[in-house]
This record gives structure tokens, C-alpha cells and sequence, in this order.
């Protein structure tokens, strides 16, 4: 009896909200709030039904950079404890399973069943939940479009504690409102997704090192549509020609054909090594960069052609150690991410150029090519995304990002909301423009607007 | 709310008269700052200043409060006020007064007034503006210390005590407040040029309301807890504050 009554109380205590500090993958800007803890829809639904001083706000795996699952004063629901699977049909290649679930998880499972997520990002620690409000995209962005995009339907449940089916067809303006919406919809519970069918579980990569950003950017016009996936590295502390040199990733499911020996459908494995909370802020400096990205443009082969890669390995680089993001040190770190549409260039250019005349200490800034876009509050559009870290005790960073962001606004361009901890908000309408029309959407789900986050205040996202 | 950078969109200020608040201003309402609360004293000057920074940013909204950091009934209220439209990111406590030592130190009431004004009125507005700030999950503190909090100085003491006493209330404070994303960050400026020391000789190693603003500024950006002004002044009263007194008695501070 003994045994069994603390049984239970444990499975209480791990249900029981806690008050938290929380912070996105960057780990600036904490804010202190309510967590709860759901492990079923009827006990998120009695959690909703609640009053919250400050509103809510849904939260995954805490991979955004920035404040978007943050809720200061408020409730923040943690969701990753419901991650069933649902449904499973191989012959449509589809799944259903709670938004709580992770990318990895969903490897795991699936791929040896011979299906592959249709999007993944930089990281496969990514709820479904997150993917959708993120309206995230990966390397094959140009072939496939954004992870919403697969979605055929999902379970909404919104702040009025109604359960709504929303399907492309039936319910367009809910369904594309929340792909993208930064959970400010209501909460995601379960979605439906088509995935893609592999043979294998390796990549076929080819690598090339480029050595400055006008043949980069030729090379990913000419063959980007040859492959499903293609990325490149740039190294923003290369100067005069070689500004914007880099290593270009191109890759293509392998298949039964293709490869030697018994295919294998293997799902990805979890990282051992991790980075200690210990990495002091002040290492993280422009001569560290310079000599890491000089190692990192060296360290690849000029050429390399079909050499065969483990899934993980070609996707998810970042997850060889947990907690990479404490590199950066106690202070954390800005990702930037910003797109220009296809012939704006020149603007991608002059940002390269300026990142490499203040000699910002950059590790890891990604160039990639996007294909059309879906509206509304979704972040692609046809054109050219380059993401970059920098950490935040680096003199002049604010001042640094504002300029770019003028650059890319005048561009016609935009920044990614999952990625943002610090856009002015005043850019917001001109880089969105569908935002009033997302706005109705929202507040006709969410008419006492208690959906909300940190993001959204900071950026104004529910008007006034 | 605050950003990864941190620039703020609201900001209050005690003492909104002040130089250094003033300067700091300049460059709050340039970066992200969307309303800024100025309160003091004297509204004519708050509404003064408040213009002065509206010719610089049309586009935020100011609000001057009358306030008497010695009226301590008052300050529930004023709290309450200052919070009604919303999250305040910024609270800047630079209400003081330097006082005159000399005369001060046979003048109790003299006396008690520095030490109100500079210590007692602050720790009764910063009891319920924490308050406030833990409850909406975040926000900064900055607290205008002093070099002057660092070592008793015959010259100055009964402003040092005052300031020994916020510095010190204030720093408990960061403690208390740490884990609910409210952060206290200390400023101790040196001898600054400002209205506060317009009668006085300019000792070496001053400095101005602007370097002080830049400080401050960078010190919001690294999230700083303690901030000098100028910087290397740490190391000068890392020194001071161990030499033996009857050499320290000597030195013409």
C-alpha cells in the first residue's frame, strides 16, 4: 500500500505545475513562468479552462532561439509529455501522432519502417507541435516546401477549450493561420502527416568547397534542383575575393539500387557527449572564429562526390553533442535569419559584407536556397535564407543586426520569427504583409487573446 | 519586453530630473524604448525633459508622475500608477542628493534628508516595484550607487553612508530577486559632472552623464550586475578599500 501510494503521489508531483525560468536555444532574454505539464487532452483542456493572469502559450523542445514558448508572468504548457502514435498507413506513407512527439522520436520509429520525415531542420529535437507553428523548412525547402506543406490535418484546440479538425480543405484560413502562427491559435494536439518513403537510411552528399559567394550562389542556381537537399556553410570572415567562400552540401536519399550490400534502415541514435555549463563568454571571440572557420573550409575535401551518409549525420550536425548552444557561453548567443527574394543578391552580398568588415565572430552561418512560399505569417519566400550565430556579449551586435535588417526589408525580404529574440517591431507589417488578415484569424479563435508570448509582445503580433 | 540584446520597450525613471537619467534616456528612446515614465519632484522639469526627448522620438509616449521619494505613504500608489498601462522592462532609481557635508554633518534634519532621499525613499519604492516586477516574470533594476559606497571618506560621508546603504539593499535585493527573471544591476559612478556637482572642483579620473548613459547601456547588453564608471575605477577602489586608515585618512579624497 506503502509503495503504491507513493507510486501515485510521483506521477502527481510530475503532473504539478512548476514556476520556471525559461529561455529559447539561445539563452538570452529569461523570463520566469508557470510551466504545466499535460500528459492527456482532457487534462490540457481542465489546464485551459483555467484562468491565467498573463495568458498561454504552448512549448516544445525549447529550440527556438529566441521568446516565442516563453510567457513572462504567465502559463507556459510543456507538451512533450503526449507523444502517441496514432495511426500509421504504409501504404499512403502517412502518420498521425501527437504534436508533443519529436522529430527524433518520429526517426526513430519510422524510418525503419522505411519513411522519412518530409521536413527536418538543423536539429531533430523538434516537436511536431513546434514544427507546424514554426512552419519550419530544411535542406530540400527548394523540392519540397515547409514541413506545413505535408501536413494533411490537425487537431486544434483553441483557448476557448473548443476541439477543432482543420484540414487544408475545409478549413484554410485556420489551417494556413496556424502554420506559421507561433502557437498564437491555440494549441496543436495531434496532426496528420504524409511522410517520405526511403530505401535507406544514407544520404548519397556531394561536398564542394567554393571559393567566394558569386560562385556559390551560381552553383546553387544551376544544380540546387538536381538534389533534395542542399545547403552551404559560409565563412563570413573570409575577405576581399574570397568573401563568402564556403562548403557546399548537396544530397539525395540512397537507394536499393544504388548501394552496396544489404540496405539499411537504420533511425538516428542519441548524442553521448555534451557541452558543460562552463564555457566562459569571453573565448567566444573573433580570433576563435577565424581559426575555426578557417579549420572548417580546410577540414572539407575539394570535391568529394556520392559519398554515402549515415541520416544523422547529413541532417542534424548540431546533435552530435547535446546542449551545443552553451558554446557561446553564459551569455548566449543570436541567431539571425533573414531571406531575400530571388534577384535581390546584391542585398545577400552587401550583408556578407558587413559581417565581414566589423569581423564578427561567426561559426555557423548557413546559405540556403528557397523555393515559393505560403503566406501569411509563414517565414520562406522564393529566394536566398542565410542564417548566422553570433554570440551576444559581442560589441555592436544590436546596432550590427538593425542595419541588416533595413537591408533586407528594403529587399523585400524577412526574418524568421522562430529564430528572432530581437527585430524591431515597427518592421513586422512591412515584412508580413498578410499579418492583418492573420490577426482576424487569430482573434476569431482566440477572441479574449490569452494566447501569448513573450515573442508576441515583444513584437506586437496580436495588434492592438 | 526586454530582447536577446537588451533593449527595453518600457522604462520608468525615479528621479527622471536626473542627468545620467536623462542621458540614459537619449539613448533608450533611439534603440527600442516604446513609453518611458519619468518621475520626480517637479513635473515642469519632468515635462521639460520629457520634450526634450520627444524632438529626438516622436513616436514614443511620455508620462511625467509627480513623485516625492520622501512621501513613503505615497509610494504604493505611485507604484500602482506607474504600473497601469502595462509591463514596465526598466526601472532607473537616480532620485538623490548630494547634500553638503560641512554644514550637514551638525544639521540632523540636513543629515536625514540625504539619507532619506538617497537610502529610505528608495528601498520603500523598491519593495513594492519588485513586487510588480516579479509578478509580470520579468524586468532590470538599475540602482544609482556610488564610488562613494565603497569606502567611508571623511570628505563625503554621509552621502557614502546613503549610498553604502542602497548599494548594499540593492544587491540583497538581486539575490532575492534571482530565478524571477528580475535582474539589479548596480551602477557606481565615479565623480560626475553633472547639475548634482556643479559647485564642486573636478577631482582626476571624472567623468559625465553620457559616459555614465554608455555604461549603462553597455551594461544592459552584457547583463551586468555591477557597472563603474569609468571602468577602471573597480581596480582603484579594489585598492583604496584596503589600505590601513591612518594612511587612507591622509590621502586628499
Amino acid at each position: 500500500m506503502k509503495l503504491l501510494s507513493r507510486l501515485i503521489s510521483d506521477t502527481e508531483s510530475r503532473n504539478l505545475p512548476d514556476d520556471r525560468l525559461l529561455t529559447g536555444w539561445g539563452r538570452t532574454a529569461p523570463s520566469r513562468a508557470t510551466v504545466y505539464h499535460p500528459s492527456s487532452i482532457d487534462e490540457l483542456a481542465s489546464i485551459i479552462r483555467e484562468p491565467h493572469r498573463r495568458g498561454l502559450i504552448a512549448r516544445g523542445l525549447g529550440r527556438s532561439y529566441g521568446d516565442p514558448a516563453q510567457n513572462a508572468g504567465g502559463s507556459v504548457i510543456d507538451l512533450t509529455a503526449m507523444q502517441s502514435i496514432h495511426e500509421i498507413d504504409l501504404e499512403a506513407a502517412t502518420v498521425t501522432v501527437d504534436a508533443g512527439i519529436s522529430l527524433h522520436r518520429m526517426m526513430q520509429l519510422f524510418v525503419p519502417l522505411g519513411l522519412f520525415v518530409p521536413v527536418t531542420p538543423g536539429t531533430r529535437y523538434v516537436t511536431v507541435g513546434g514544427a507546424i507553428a514554426s512552419d519550419i523548412h530544411g535542406k530540400n525547402h527548394h523540392v519540397d516546401g515547409t514541413f506545413g506543406n505535408h501536413v494533411l490535418r490537425f487537431k486544434l484546440l483553441t483557448s476557448s477549450g473548443n476541439v477543432i479538425d482543420v484540414e487544408r480543405t475545409s478549413q484554410p484560413d485556420l489551417f494556413d493561420a496556424t502554420c506559421g502562427g507561433m502557437g498564437l491559435t491555440g494549441f496543436i494536439l495531434t496532426a496528420t502527416i504524409r511522410m517520405i518513403r526511403i530505401e535507406t537510411s544514407m544520404v548519397l552528399v556531394d561536398t564542394e568547397r567554393i571559393a567566394n559567394i558569386d560562385r556559390l550562389l551560381t552553383k546553387m542556381v544551376e544544380d540546387d534542383m538536381r538534389y533534395r537537399y542542399s545547403v552551404a556553410w559560409v565563412d563570413t570572415l573570409a575577405q576581399g575575393k574570397a568573401l563568402g567562400r564556403g562548403v557546399l552540401y548537396q544530397g539525395n536519399h540512397q537507394n536499393v539500387a544504388n548501394s552496396e550490400g544489404p540496405p539499411e534502415l537504420e533511425g538516428p541514435k542519441r548524442s553521448r557527449l555534451s557541452v558543460p555549463d562552463l564555457v566562459p563568454a569571453s573565448i567566444v571571440g573573433t580570433m576563435t572564429a577565424r581559426a575555426f572557420n578557417e579549420f572548417w573550409f580546410r577540414k572539407h575535401p575539394r570535391l568529394e562526390r556520392e559519398s554515402p551518409e549515415p541520416l544523422s549525420a547529413f541532417f542534424h550536425q548540431l546533435d552530435m553533442v547535446e546542449n551545443a548552444n552553451r558554446v557561446y557561453g553564459s551569455r548566449g548567443f543570436v541567431q539571425h535569419q533573414c531571406i531575400v527574394p530571388d534577384g535581390r543578391e546584391d542585398a545577400l552580398r552587401w550583408i556578407l559584407e558587413l559581417l565581414s568588415r566589423d569581423r564578427v565572430p561567426t561559426y555557423l552561418v548557413v546559405l540556403k536556397r528557397m523555393g515559393e512560399g505560403n503566406g501569411l505569417l509563414s517565414f520562406p519566400v522564393a529566394g536566398w535564407t542565410l542564417a548566422v550565430d553570433i554570440p551576444t556579449g559581442w560589441t555592436g551586435l544590436s546596432a550590427l543586426l538593425d542595419t541588416i535588417d533595413e537591408i533586407v526589408l528594403d529587399a523585400g525580404g524577412r526574418l524568421y520569427f522562430a529564430k528572432d529574440s530581437r527585430m524591431r517591431p515597427e518592421l513586422v507589417k512591412p515584412m508580413y504583409p498578410d499579418i492583418p488578415r492573420w490577426r482576424e484569424i487569430a482573434d476569431r479563435h482566440d477572441p479574449d487573446r490569452r494566447l501569448a508570448s513573450d515573442l508576441s509582445r515583444r513584437l506586437g503580433l496580436r495588434g492592438s | 519586453m526586454k530582447n536577446a540584446v537588451g533593449s527595453v520597450q518600457s522604462a520608468l525613471i525615479i528621479g527622471g530630473d536626473s542627468d545620467i537619467a536623462f542621458a540614459t534616456c537619449e539613448r533608450l528612446v533611439r534603440d527600442r524604448l516604446q513609453r518611458l515614465i519619468l518621475a520626480g519632484r517637479n513635473v515642469e522639469n519632468l515635462e521639460s525633459r520629457a520634450s526634450a526627448l520627444k524632438a529626438v522620438a516622436p513616436a514614443v509616449s511620455y508620462r511625467c508622475l509627480d513623485l516625492d521619494v520622501l512621501d513613503f505613504d505615497s509610494h504604493e500608489a505611485f507604484t500602482s500608477e506607474a504600473f497601469a498601462d502595462g509591463d514596465v522592462d526598466l526601472v532607473i532609481v537616480a532620485a538623490g542628493l548630494l547634500g553638503d557635508q560641512a554644514r550637514d554633518e551638525h544639521d540632523p534634519a540636513r543629515a536625514i534628508e540625504v539619507i532619506e532621499t538617497n537610502f529610505t525613499g528608495p528601498v520603500s519604492l523598491l519593495i513594492p516595484i519588485a513586487d510588480r516586477l516579479v509578478d509580470q516574470g520579468h524586468g532590470t533594476i538599475i540602482v544609482l550607487s556610488s564610488v562613494a559606497a565603497e569606502r567611508a571618506r571623511r570628505s563625503n560621508f554621509l552621502y557614502g553612508a546613503s549610498k553604502a546603504g542602497i548599494d548594499w539593499f540593492s544587491q540583497g535585493l538581486g539575490d532575492a530577486l534571482h530565478g524571477s527573471g528580475v535582474g539589479v544591476m548596480i551602477v557606481r559612478p565615479g565623480f560626475a559632472k553633472t547639475k548634482m556637482t556643479s559647485d564642486l572642483d573636478i577631482p582626476p579620473m571624472a567623468t559625465d552623464a553620457d559616459a555614465v548613459a554608455d555604461s549603462i547601456i553597455r551594461g544592459l547588453r552584457r547583463q551586468s550586475e555591477f557597472v563603474w564608471v569609468p571602468g577602471k575605477l573597480r581596480w582603484v577602489m579594489a585598492i583604496l578599500r584596503h589600505l590601513p586608515r591612518p594612511i587612507f585618512r591622509r590621502l586628499p579624497l
